[in-house]
Order: structure tokens, then C-alpha cells, then sequence
């Protein structure tokens, strides 16, 4: 089936006139229809206007770009000019937010010929680990439904798996991209802070989110990384860099290079089978000829409590635009002070009040030195820990996440156990360093392992390289598939 | 627990969001908890330890005042609205009330 195609293969047959973009639409179409009652994937379906778009680009016939034609889902959060798009919150989803402008990278997108085919599911604004606080309810694992598949992007992360799509679009602030990307078992990269444009996502924590995507072989990662980073004079925090053609970079030569091993993501209590796989991979990247050193990243211990206190904090203040004036969920009320608590309470869901009032308390006067400078400077000491370790080793690899795949409702009632989910993801996003999730084996019950691969700022082609040389080698007949039931 | 049943209803009056009194008690736990985990921060030492406020290393990222962004039209953006539209602007409440 062409759905299972990645953007390489069907860029190949596109251009060789061996299947049109309509047909590479329809079959994905054909797979959300059949699958996603299961999955609970795609929360919006733009399939008319998607088939529209791939008629036209085949009756253009210039397949000039790897992206032409080649449908994709975002997740909720990237706004597209005319497309509902709620951020899987009831605050927008209850009069369909329908923004009039298209994010940054919906934009180049569209500018390279890609096919927009409908919205993926989130937790509600991208705030938690397993898509159970998403508006539409939770997306499940497509190798096991009793199993979430993981957040915030997981319903790019399932549908990716699951070739509802050939990529997805989906955000990263502290491993919303890699654990579920590892939890479904398709590649998912974080890149650099500043890489990629935030303009026209929905902003969670300012500081931190990042925009990136999943697909289903790192070759495809590379290619779409060059199509949507670079400088927006939109987001100013989007450097001058240049951006290499991440493809090109791709030698599959990682011969010589010093993988660190940090000994703080290795504790008695990982999962055995996660720890085991882990083992193997290294093992696999030793076969390809480089060498392996134990580190140390001290701080490591404190990453999930900065986490905790600098996220909270940029969230306060980020939804405080949700008032019920310009956008969102409107209500009741006597006077506009009770029309503000009346709007934003119906509206949110307990995650985001949660956040809210915590980064509320973290900066409220008398709190703003103990927890919010406090977590700004043990941030220093994270991002330093990583500057010390790249002076000696090229990448570091560590798994992406404690477990495999969790049960539905395994920490629904404890928000601690639920931030614990992330204790291997956020040091990068605290320090703004690339890291990227490649599936490296499976557990004893078919669920996938994640590898994470990580490297010092800016350095995207060298993690993609050490990404690419692994894939092939673990997997040369590329990633398995779920069958899905 | 870290953080008392009227800090919670006062961080909420600040947050702006109301809280049902079985609210109140759910959210004076899960909140005490949170507070109680993140606060072995204090025991880091971050003494002569700069703030990071950004990663990226840029400073001052200045261009031209000029638009270059058309993508919505004011009227687009009005109608994202919820509320009344009245000459282009929002009427939302009335701050003092409606009697």
C-alpha cells in the first residue's frame, strides 16, 4: 500500500509517474478510515481540500520537490489559515477556533507542494505525557490499544506508525515528540531551540517548545528538517544560521566517533528490557566502528523539578490570552472580571489549571526567587553539564523514556508519577540541544524501545548521521509495522 | 502538605479560574505535591550561578518597522470572536456590571 511508503520511496515513484499524489492521498485516507476508530489519531479530516490539492499537483506534474505531493497530519496546534484548530482544548474547540493565517512551517509546507490531510491529536495545548488530557480523549499505541501512545504528540506518533499519513507534524518541549515517537515506533527529532520557527504554533512554554517532526526513517527526519528550518522574521528567536541539506549529511560513516554513555540515565529501577535494549544498540553502534565512554551529567537529577517550575511559570502567563475575548470559549457572566473566571474555568481542563496555578505561585511575590530563579540557574548548571560532555564525546545515547508504553489511566491520578514520564527528555530541552528518538528494539510484549541520540548545539547533521548509520543497521528492512487491533 | 486550602483558592482568584470547594481540596493535594517534589531545588547550591533566561545566544534581534506580515485581515481577526462585533470592536461586558 503506497501509505506505508516513506517520503523518499514515494517522492520516487511520484516522479517516476508510478503512482499519483491523488492515489498516495486516497491510500491515507483509506487507512485513517479504517484504523482510526482504534487509534483516535486524527481529531480533524481536511480530505476534500487534501484531494483537491494532490489533483492539482498531479495535473502539475513536476514532482521538482521531495515534498510535492506528499500528504501529511500536524498536530492541532499548528494553525492553518480556514482549518479548525483547538489545541485539543474545550476552549477552542467550542466555538472550532478557525485561524485566519498559517504557521511558519504549515507555510513552507505548502510552498514545497506537501498535502495538509487533517489535524492530529494532543494533550490539551501539548500539556502532558500521554494525550489523556487532550479534549477528544486519549490516542492509543497502535501496537497495543490498551496503551496510550505516549505525548504530547501522540496522535502524530500513532498515526505516523500506523501510515495514516506518510509524516507528521508535531512539538517538542521537554520529549512531547520523542516519547511518543518511541512509544509507537516511528523516528522523531528535537532539534536545536531556535532551528525552526515557532510562528503560528500554539505556545505552551515559550522558552522551550520547539517544532519538529515524525516520520518514518531518519533520511525523511533530514529531508524535512532542511524544508522548515531557518530564519523567520517572525519568531525572532530563530537565528541567521544556515541551514545545510540535512540529507547530504548522511554519509552513514560514523567510524571513529566517541559515543558518551551518562551514567545517571542508567539507575537500578529502568526497566529491564528497556536497559537491555539500550545495551544492544550501543553494542550496534560499536560494530559501526566508534567508541564508547562512560560520563557523567550531574545534574541530571534535577532536570524533572526545573522542568517543572520553569514550564508551569511561561504557561501562567501564556494562557492568560485564553480570556474569552478574542478567541475560545465563551460564557455566562454578570460583569467582565466574573465573564474572565467563567470562560477560562469551563474551558481548561485540570492539567492546564494545575500548571497554571503553579507557575501562578512560582511567581507570585515572595515565591519568584525560591522557585523560578532558582530552577533559571540549576538550568545553567544542566546546560553546562552537557557543554562539559561535549568536549569529549560527539553524541550522547541514552533511552528516550523509563518504560515502553504505559496503560491508559496508569498515572491519570498522580501528576508527580505522570512529570516522572519525563525524566530522560527535558535536560535537552532545558539546555536547548538537538536529540533524536530512533526505535532500537522491542519489548518481550511487542511494544517498541527507543534510542536516544543527542549532540551539542547546532549539531543536527552529526545526531542525524549517528541516527541514519544506526537505523540501517538495526533495522535494513526498516522499522517494523503494528498490526493493528 | 506545602500549601494550605487559601492559598490554593488565592492563587486561583489570581490565575482567574474558580474552583468548586471538592475542587479546592483535590488541587490543595496535587498542587502540595508538585511544590513538595520541585522543591529539592533548594538543596542545589547555585551560589556566583547566572540565570539562564534564554539558550539560543542571540541578543537584539532587530529589522525594519515595517509590516510584512498580511496574512489576516483585521476583519479576519475580529471574527475569531466569540462576542458582539460593533464598529470593529469587541463588546464584551460591562467591567462595572450589568444592573
Amino acid at each position: 500500500m503506497p501509505n506505508a511508503l516513506t517520503i523518499t520511496e514515494a517522492h520516487k515513484k511520484l516522479k517516476a509517474k508510478k503512482i499519483s499524489s491523488e492515489e498516495l492521498t486516497r491510500s491515507c485516507i483509506k487507512q485513517i478510515e479504517a484504523v482510526d476508530d482504534k487509534l483516535n489519531a486524527v481529531v480533524y479530516r481536511n480530505f476534500e481540500k487534501a484531494l483537491e490539492e494532490a489533483k492539482k499537483v498531479d495535473k502539475e506534474g513536476t514532482f521538482d520537490h521531495p515534498l510535492k505531493g506528499i500528504p501529511y497530519l500536524a498536530k492541532d496546534v499548528y494553525c492553518e489559515k480556514g482549518i479548525p484548530t483547538t489545541g485539543c482544548s474545550n476552549v477552542l474547540r467550542n466555538k472550532d477556533y478557525v485561524p485566519p493565517f498559517d504557521s511558519t512551517t504549515t507555510k513552507r509546507l505548502k510552498e514545497a507542494g506537501a498535502i495538509s490531510i487533517g489535524k492530529t491529536n494532543t494533550d490539551e495545548f501539548t500539556m502532558g505525557a500521554s494525550t489523556e488530557s487532550s479534549c477528544y480523549g486519549v490516542s492509543t499505541c497502535p501496537w497495543d490499544t490498551s496503551r496510550v501512545a505516549g505525548g504530547s504528540s501522540g496522535g502524530s506518533a500513532a498515526a505516523v506508525a500506523a501510515d495514516e499519513c506518510i509524516f507528521a507534524l508535531g512539538t517538542d518541549t521537554g520529549g512531547s515528540i520523542r516519547q511518543p515517537a518511541g512509544f509507537c515506533g516511528c523516528v522523531g527529532l528535537r532539534s536545536t531551540y531556535g532551528r525552526t520557527s515557532r510562528y503560528g504554533v500554539m505556545s505552551m512554554a515559550s522558552s522551550l517548545d520547539t517544532i519538529g517532526s515524525l516520520a518514518k526513517s531518519v533520511e525523511d527526519i533530514a529531508l524535512l528538517l532542511s524544508a522548515i528550518a531557518g530564519k523567520d522574521p517572525l519568531d525572532a528567536t530563530t537565528g541567521d544560521r544556515a541551514v545545510p541539506d540535512y540529507l547530504a549529511g548522511l554519509t552513514g560513516d560514523i567510524k571513529g566517533m566517541t559515543v558518551g554513555i551518562p551514567k545517571e540515565y542508567f539507575p537500578d529501577e529502568l526497566d529491564s528490557e528497556v536497559h537491555e535494549s539500550i545495551k544492544n544498540a550501543v553494542k550496534t553502534l560499536k560494530k559501526l566502528g566508534v567508541k564508547t565512554k562512560e560520563i557523567s551529567l550531574p545534574h541530571t537529577k534535577y532536570a524533572v523539578p526545573t522542568y517543572y517550575v520553569v514550564v508551569p511559570s511561561e504557561i501562567s502567563s501564556n494562557m492568560a490570552r485564553y480570556d474569552g475575548i478574542r478567541y475560545g470559549h465563551t460564557a455566562e457572566a454578570g460583569d467582565l472580571i466574573e465573564y474572565y473566571f467563567n470562560a477560562r474555568s469551563e474551558g481548561f481542563g485540570d492539567e492546564v489549571k494545575r500548571r497554571i496555578m503553579i507557575g501562578t505561585y512560582a511567581l507570585s511575590a515572595g515565591y519568584y526567587d525560591a522557585y523560578y530563579r532558582q530552577a533559571q540557574k540549576v538550568r545553567t548548571l544542566i546546560k553546562q553539564d552537557f557543554e562539559k560532555a561535549f568536549e569529549e564525546v560527539d553524541v550522547i545515547v541514552t533511552p528516550v523514556s523509563p518504560t515502553p508504553a504505559f496503560k491508559i489511566g496508569a498515572h491519570t491520578d498522580d501528576p508527580v508519577a505522570m512529570y516522572l514520564e519525563d525524566v530522560f527528555s527535558v535536560s535537552q530541552a532545558l539546555a536547548g540541544i538537538p536529540s533524536l528518538s530512533v526505535p532500537c528494539g522491542f519489548s518481550k510484549n511487542k511494544l517498541p524501545i527507543a534510542l536516544q541520540i543527542m549532540g551539542p548545539q547546532w549539531g543536527e547533521e552529526r545526531v542525524l548521521n549517528v541516527g541514519y548509520s544506526f537505523q540501517k543497521a538495526m533495522w535494513p528492512e526498516g522499522v517494523p509495522k503494528p498490526e493493528i487491533a | 502538605m506545602s500549601l494550605s486550602k487559601d492559598d490554593v483558592k488565592h492563587i486561583a482568584k489570581l490565575a482567574r479560574l474558580n474552583l468548586k470547594d471538592s475542587e479546592v481540596d483535590k488541587f490543595t493535594r496535587e498542587l502540595s505535591s508538585i511544590i513538595d517534589y520541585v522543591d529539592q531545588l533548594q538543596e542545589v547550591d547555585t551560589k556566583n550561578v547566572e540565570p539562564s533566561e534564554q539558550v539560543t545566544g542571540l541578543t537584539n534581534g532587530f529589522r525594519e518597522d515595517k509590516v510584512i506580515e498580511k496574512d489576516a485581515t483585521p476583519d479576519e481577526l475580529l471574527e475569531t470572536s466569540p462576542l458582539p462585533i460593533i464598529e470593529r470592536q469587541i463588546e464584551t461586558p460591562s467591567a462595572h456590571g450589568t444592573n
